[in-house]
């Protein structure tokens, strides 16, 4: 094993997991405590709760159909069972089909035609034992970085997230990149006042031209609420922690996608067309981004917090760092990664090797603090009202 | 000489430094004032927080990261703390 592969369950996509879960998921909120009795009967699963699947309109539901489908067909899921009511927008076996183009084994019940709440909890319970009987037969094998897609994140940020934890994730971006894989970049309106220096990094007019759009559309989307940033970006926690304005609060940001070229601009919830750096569009909601990450098929998400945070994703390690001395201590629970010692002098770079080794650990299978603890937050980003 | 274990300069061209530990009223961090006299810290400044290294007049760029990161809203003298009470963002605004 060398430093540009690792070891993780090859799926019939071709696409390689650091997990192996089997997945439970409403296509509709209806489903939500069905799915969740049928992952506490069943052990080896996840369950997914959400607030999205009928009333959306437009784009707003295309993408919580994409997050849906995205979400199921990330390689960290070996099996999904899909769980719909009968009667939504977007049906549960539209979504199991959607997922079962990956070749992955999927399956759907539905509590309107599946002999009512109980019984449909008892059949998604046999599926379900079935699918974790066959996933606990897979093993890991060696794979390259190249298949990797790892989720920058942000948030709780303070001083310290640009003075060390966002240049530590930096150097471990390059790093991905620089072994084939990918990285990715989202939180919008955490672009604003610094979109001039990821503009100069585009690889042509084309991605130069959407990054200019994508920040244009956040600030419209603010602007039509008729009320300033103030006192949301940078948030109550961000100005305690010493940033001032979203313009100090970006330029720190968006040192966590590293030095490379930045190659596309995808939506929410898209996979990446390209490897290298590539920048979502997802709003700085701490967990609804790294679930549009995850639903791009990020198998890891590297989240920097200056102020500290617990949040964990279903499906994916959730890995923690902070360049904050004392969130390292006070939330130690929470903190998998401490670079704070880059305040007390250590280097960058030296900093940024031992994050990637934690990193390498993390997709080998170590458990992150928000797994131990399972943390399995789910949030879908909006893009319009509820009818 | 500003002091390296106080507070840090990212770019030769910002006019605060960002403190790496709680700096007090009096504290001595290296800073000079125009003429090159020592200059004590004027204001306490939280770990993380910002301290002008330079003069920076009313309606001036605050430059951090070698970027503009908002404008003064009053003159903010060598020593000073820069947070909201003397400088703000100039995006996120609604424009009247």
């Amino acid at each position: 094993m060398n430093e540009a592969s690792f070891m993780g369950y090859r799926r019939p996509d071709g696409s390689i997991g650091v997990r192996n879960h089997v997945l439970i998921l409403p296509s509709i909120f209806c489903t939500d405590h069905v799915v969740s009795q049928i992952a506490a009967m069943v052990r080896g699963t996840v369950a997914v709760q959400h607030d999205h699947g009928c009333g959306q309109l437009g784009i707003d539901i295309e993408q919580t159909e994409r997050t849906l489908i995205g979400i199921g067909k990330n390689p960290n899921v070996a099996a999904v069972v899909v769980v719909g009511l009968g009667c939504e927008q977007l049906s549960a076996p539209y979504i199991a089909a959607k997922i079962a183009e990956s070749g992955k084994p999927t399956a759907h019940v539905v509590l309107q035609e599946d002999g009512g709440t109980l019984q449909t909890m008892a059949k998604g319970c046999r599926i379900a034992a079935e699918f974790v009987r066959e996933a606990s037969q897979l093993k890991r094998e060696p794979a390259s970085l190249g298949a990797l897609i790892i989720g920058t994140q942000c948030g709780g940020s303070d001083a310290t997230s640009g003075m060390a934890a966002n240049a530590a994730l930096g150097v471990v971006s390059d790093r991905v990149i620089e072994a084939g894989g990918t990285a990715l970049l989202t939180e919008t309106s955490e672009f604003v006042g610094a979109e001039h220096l990821l503009v100069q990094r585009a690889i042509d007019e084309k991605v130069a031209g959407q990054i200019i759009k994508i920040v244009d559309i956040v600030e419209a989307r603010a602007e039509a609420m008729g009320v300033d940033w103030v006192g949301s970006q940078p948030s109550p926690g961000n100005v305690a922690g010493g940033l001032t304005t979203i313009e100090e609060k970006s330029l720190g940001a968006i040192y966590k996608g590293g030095s490379t070229p930045v190659r596309a601009v995808i939506r929410y919830a898209e996979p990446p067309p390209t490897h290298g750096l590539v920048i979502m569009d997802t709003s700085s909601d701490d967990v609804a981004s790294p679930v549009g990450m995850a639903a791009g098929g990020a198998q890891v998400i590297l989240f920097t917090t200056g102020r500290g945070t617990p949040v964990g994703l279903p499906i994916c390690p959730v890995l923690k760092i902070t360049g904050n001395p004392r969130v390292a201590q006070a939330m130690a629970e929470s903190i998998d990664f401490d670079a704070s010692p880059i305040l007390k002098g250590m280097p960058l770079l030296e900093s940024g090797q031992r994050l990637f080794q934690e990193l390498l650990q993390v997709v080998n299978g170590k458990l992150t603090y928000a797994e131990i603890f399972g943390f399995q937050d789910f949030s879908i980003d909006r893009l319009g009202p509820v009818l | 000489m500003l002091s390296e274990a106080a507070v840090v300069v990212f770019d030769p061209a910002d006019n605060v430094a960002t403190a790496k530990t709680n700096l007090a009223t009096g504290d001595d961090i290296g800073l000079n004032d125009v003429e090159g006299e020592s200059v004590p810290l004027n204001d306490p400044i939280p770990f993380g927080h910002k301290v002008a290294i330079r003069p920076i007049p009313e309606g001036a760029w605050v430059v951090k990261y070698g970027a503009c990161i908002g404008r003064a809203t009053r003159a903010i003298a060598v020593g000073e703390h820069v947070h909201v009470h003397n400088m703000v963002s100039v995006r996120g605004k609604v424009r009247s």
